[in-house]
């Protein structure tokens, strides 16, 4: 059923050298990071995985900034990570076994810092995305200590064809859009949600609802797995709620963790499911992307000229 | 068609006030928890007056941190009604919390003996400063962190005082409207006599909140609610349909009180000024 792409030239067009989704069994670590305490999250970090190992885990979803927390402020440039930090060597480590999406803040060689998304495959940080869109009004306030990304790119996992955006990413369509059209079939969203919005007219709170809108918008437009790991707990009486999800190209929740409770959440790629959505319902197949390129094109250069 | 707006924009006030009472009672409770355990404390204590907001922190506390650890403290003063000690005291034998009398008549008197002048105002926030010393004497004592029970309209109204009443560590009520705490405590359970009798911080004989302010709670969280929470202009509330005089005042309330809600303003000097380019969350590496 699926398709070989070994014996392809890789002078071929990208999709025809894009390996497709593959099945595989999704961990998502909901936990509740230390404010500041990079140490302790890493531990912290290495106790789920070792969890996750006993339930099988492909690969394990940790929320944005799961090493640092996040209402950091002045704790940005003091508990900031690079790359090639000795700390990281045990999710390195890991990653032997277990592939691995975890957030930090991410330390430029310039020295910049980035909140940054690291997915770790066979010892080795296949891709890192750097959030693009820093929230940055009302409670929020990256902007403030945080450089923003550059670059939307999807990337090659031994799973397929996968992207990583960071939380307020998603409230920008054409970020997701942009990682659709690079050819991601499972986009995975981390997050540190914070829950707000009590108001007796709905039975979830307001933030917790959007969210799962959006997690069933994308999911279904873009016919791709839809993967959303939200942290938990409290920060200067700030709640993160949880209710991390997997959703099926069809929509579907496949898993929802509880809200507000450290967890880890199991979930089941499939092939099959996804092939199947894609044949009842060929958006992707009708997708136009040399139209969107050329009225983008117009329009830019009408705004920009 | 200006009235019409104005019910439209109460409507929407009200409903938006209307609390999901198990989902604000879950945050609650894991809120109280959580900030108490990760700062190495198991226990709070408060001060327990026998009206609504600290009756529902009582509550909401003896449900997160069960009621074993929790203390309240009976404070009275010899003009303080006797209705507030029996309804303090009906809370704490609800709740099954241990409690602790503590007369701060001869705390008090002495000072106002020096000060024969003072006015009610004067002698009512010393009332409760003393009141915060004892707070916090006690919470060394009981080995727990002081838990705060002003809530939103106080706190935006400036109706409360100055490292008095208004002093704790962490404050599960803060962000409820006065019309909110009265549904979360109809929820819990807080006894009905508790909820109903008009609210006062009895710091003299026969005061009252709504005469003092005057207007009522749920007038003034609609206004409150509309101009802070959805940021509609003073002038659109008016032109809506709302009293002028009302909420121009209102709004005037909010801004003048504004200092209550800050730490002290510290004069700059250095690169680094706390508060203002000395940044760090307060729970910092908890």
């Amino acid at each position: 059923m699926t398709c070989a792409v070994e014996r392809l030239n890789a002078q071929l067009l990208p999709e025809r050298t894009q390996k497709p989704l593959q099945s595989f069994r999704i961990g998502l670590a909901q936990i509740n990071p230390h404010l500041g305490d990079v140490s302790r999250n890493i531990q912290k970090h290495v106790d789920v995985i070792a969890q996750a190992e006993t339930q099988a885990v492909d690969l394990l979803v940790f929320p944005e900034l799961s090493l640092n927390g996040y209402f950091l402020e002045d704790l940005v440039s003091e508990t900031a990570i690079c790359l090639d930090d000795s700390r990281l060597e045990p999710l390195f480590e890991a990653s032997q076994h277990m592939s691995l999406l975890f957030g930090m803040v991410e330390e430029s060689a310039d020295q910049r810092f980035y909140n940054s998304g690291v997915y770790l495959e066979a010892g080795q940080a296949h891709h890192v995305h750097r959030k693009v869109y820093l929230a940055t009004y009302g409670m929020f306030d990256e902007g403030r200590y945080l450089a923003a990304g550059e670059h939307l790119r999807a990337f090659d996992t031994r799973f397929g064809r996968l992207g990583v955006l960071i939380c307020e990413d998603f409230w920008h369509p054409s970020a997701v859009s942009v990682v659709h059209a690079d050819g991601a079939d499972l986009i995975l969203g981390i997050s540190s949600g914070p829950g707000r919005g009590v108001s007796g007219e709905s039975q979830d709170l307001r933030s917790a609802q959007t969210w799962h809108n959006l997690n069933n918008l994308y999911a279904r437009m873009f016919t791709n797995y839809v993967v959303y790991c939200n942290r938990v707990g409290y920060e200067d009486g700030v709640n993160f709620w949880g209710g991390s999800e997997v959703v099926g190209p069809d929509g579907a929740v496949i898993v929802r963790a509880p809200y507000f409770e450290e967890t880890l959440v199991t979930a089941e790629i499939s092939a099959a499911a996804l092939r199947r959505q894609r044949s009842l319902l060929p958006l992707l197949r009708d997708e136009r992307l040399d139209l969107t390129y050329r009225e983008l094109r117009r329009i830019y250069r009408e705004r920009y000229r | 068609m200006s009235a019409s707006v104005k019910t439209d924009l109460v409507a929407k006030a009200r409903n938006a006030l209307d609390l999901n009472l198990p989902l604000t009672e879950r945050i609650l409770h894991s809120f109280i928890r959580n900030e108490v355990h990760k700062f190495g404390f198991t226990r709070a204590v408060l001060n327990l007056s026998g009206g609504i907001d600290s009756a529902l922190s009582a509550y909401l506390a003896a449900g997160a941190l069960g009621p074993e650890n929790v203390l309240a403290l009976l404070l009275p003063y010899r003009e303080s009604n006797p209705d507030s000690r029996s309804d303090a005291e009906a809370v704490v034998a609800a709740l099954g919390i241990s409690s602790k009398l503590v007369e701060i008549t001869p705390l008090v008197d002495s000072y106002f003996a020096e000060f024969a002048d003072m006015d009610v105002k004067r002698r009512g926030n010393v009332l409760a400063r003393a009141r915060m010393i004892v707070l916090y004497d006690q919470s060394v004592a009981f080995d727990s962190l002081p838990l705060g029970t002003s809530n939103k309209t106080e706190l935006l109204l400036g109706y409360s005082t100055l490292h008095g009443d208004m002093a704790s560590a962490v404050n599960p009520i803060g962000d409820l409207y006065k019309t909110q705490v009265r549904q979360l405590s109809r929820h819990l359970g807080i006894p009905q006599p508790i909820i109903e009798k008009p609210p006062s911080a009895d710091l003299w004989p026969g005061q009252s909140d709504e005469g003092e302010l005057g207007f009522s709670y749920e007038d003034v969280d609609h206004v409150l609610y509309l101009l802070v929470d959805e940021r509609y202009r003073p002038e659109e509330l008016i032109a809506a349909g709302f009293e002028r005089d009302f909420v121009e005042r209102v709004a005037r309330v909010v801004q003048s009180m504004q200092y209550k809600r800050r730490p002290p303003i510290i004069a700059k000097l250095s690169q680094r000024t706390i508060e203002r380019d000395f940044r760090y969350p307060r729970d910092w590496g908890r």
